[in-house]
């Protein structure tokens, strides 16, 4: 679309200290092409990101919320990804009850090793919030 | 001269000028100590007499109900000019409540049902929508217009003080009332602007008699479909319990009537939004660790944003569903 083109998604990203922000910091060192609309934020585990987090986003104005934990089994604290995934799919509904496509939010499972994978899933989301547009959320 | 006192009703049910009622003998200490100038509930008050005061006129002014209406809109806007002090008395004024569910609907949904759907409608009335101007042969006659979104009190006028709770309980009136009459009477210093009366600091758990075992729960029950336990915690039994994230000061009423509670005290210190509070507290008691099974455990669960949302959905971040026309889909 033509509007489409003038649009740059604002995408906030909160990636786990010990597995995705390291895979990160990877996709960069390798100077890998990963999505310039991402903006991270650092958390020490995906568990300790709270759901009034993502909506706190969207509120102030991201178009997308992508969340990056430890694989399952990995997690830094044993089970803090656990907690992740049950939110997430929680948030997911949650969303679509307020009219807010649940694409919006993506969960992605990114080891420190995996910098292509990091790079290649934020262009995905990138692609995937431009044809969803820019949300606008009505307070009145 | 007696210091003044008013109470109104916006958008509410009447139940928190029942709750002032309710705090029995001490209605006349109030009576005794102020004067009261504006109660529409109670005795007949004309909006004239209102405008036609100086402002700041009225020292304490208890404002309960949700702004639903022009008219709610006005009067908050006039008694907050009148008033030193303006509290958002009760759940409605200070999140939305019960009224606050509208935001899931527009005006024109709710329009449409109540007026055109319904089925307790007579034939010959369907699809007779009020006007806010009517031409009679007497004269034009008005009445107010009926806004899209339900808003809090603060979200139209600064507000003072708050006290939550559908309706706020007696005895918690009955502190905030004695702690106005010693502030007024000894001189005392007012407590910070925004602060919340009347309630605790802390989430109705703490309140809560009953025995926490954490247990992990594999289906949410509705409060037909068991009898519970009224020793254990209701919501290791499987049954919606909003104290998680609910303030506590009503001394954990619900729960010791052996039924969830509703959450109308309203997300406790530091918590942004009651809903998603909830969904976080929620997250950690179900078993399940397979996102298909989770998505089921979820589903058991009835009327998810209604329930966590009940009494704050005009408080929440959100504020209101989202209409299905704009691109948020």
């Amino acid at each position: 679309m033509e509007q489409n083109k003038e649009f740059n998604p604002k995408i906030v990203a909160f990636l786990c200290n010990w597995c995705t922000y390291t895979g990160a910091d990877l996709a960069g060192v390798s100077r890998l092409k990963s999505s310039p609309c991402v903006r991270i934020i650092r958390v020490m585990c995906s568990g300790r990101v709270d759901p009034s987090f993502v909506v706190k986003a969207f509120k102030q104005g991201a178009d997308g919320v992508f969340i990056g934990g430890c694989h399952i089994g990995d997690c830094h604290y044993s089970e803090g990804n656990y907690k992740t995934l049950r939110r997430v799919e929680f948030m997911k509904l949650f969303l679509e009850e307020f009219g807010i496509d649940p694409r919006r939010l993506r969960l992605e499972w990114i080891s420190a090793s995996e910098g292509d994978k990091y790079a290649a899933k934020t262009l995905e989301f990138e692609a995937e919030i431009r044809e969803l547009g820019p949300l606008h959320l009505v307070e009145a | 001269m007696k210091p003044k006192l008013a109470l109104y009703w916006a958008s509410s049910c009447g139940g928190c000028e029942i709750a002032v009622v309710d705090i029995e003998l001490k209605i006349l200490d109030v009576a005794d100590f102020f004067d009261i100038v504006f109660w529409p509930c109670l005795m007949d008050f004309k909006y004239k007499d209102i405008e036609a005061m100086q402002d700041g006129d009225i020292t304490l002014c208890l404002f309960n109900g949700a702004i639903r209406t022009s008219e709610n809109e006005y009067l908050a806007k006039l008694l907050r000019a009148k008033s030193k002090v303006l509290v958002a008395f009760g759940s409605c004024a200070m999140e939305g409540c019960i009224p606050a569910l509208a935001n899931f609907y527009d005006k024109k949904a709710i329009l449409d049902f109540v007026y055109r759907d319904s089925p307790s409608l007579q034939e010959d009335s369907k699809g007779v929508y009020p006007e806010t101007k009517t031409v009679m042969p007497e004269g034009e006659i008005e009445i107010p217009e009926f806004w899209n979104t339900v808003k809090t009190l603060d979200q139209v006028v600064d507000v003072d003080y708050y006290v939550p709770g559908c309706p706020p309980q007696s005895f918690q009136i009955i502190t905030v009332i004695e702690a106005v009459i010693d502030i007024l009477k000894n001189g005392k210093p007012l407590p910070p602007k925004g602060t919340i009366l009347g309630a605790g600091d802390k989430t109705c758990c703490d309140e809560c008699p009953r025995e926490r075992k954490e247990k992990k729960i594999k289906k949410f029950y509705r409060p037909q479909e068991i009898i519970p336990d009224p020793n254990e915690c209701l919501l290791d039994q499987g049954l919606m319990c909003m104290g998680p994230a609910t303030r506590s000061g009503c001394d954990a009423l619900c729960v010791k009537a052996n039924i969830g509670c509703r959450g109308c005290y309203g997300p406790p210190p530091n918590v942004m939004d009651q809903g998603t509070k909830m969904v976080s507290a929620l997250s950690s008691v179900i078993d399940s660790t397979d996102p298909e099974e989770i998505r089921n455990i979820i589903k058991t669960i009835a009327d998810p944003l209604g329930t966590f949302y009940r009494f704050s959905m005009a408080s929440s971040l959100i504020r209101r569903v989202q209409p299905k026309n704009g691109n948020n889909k």
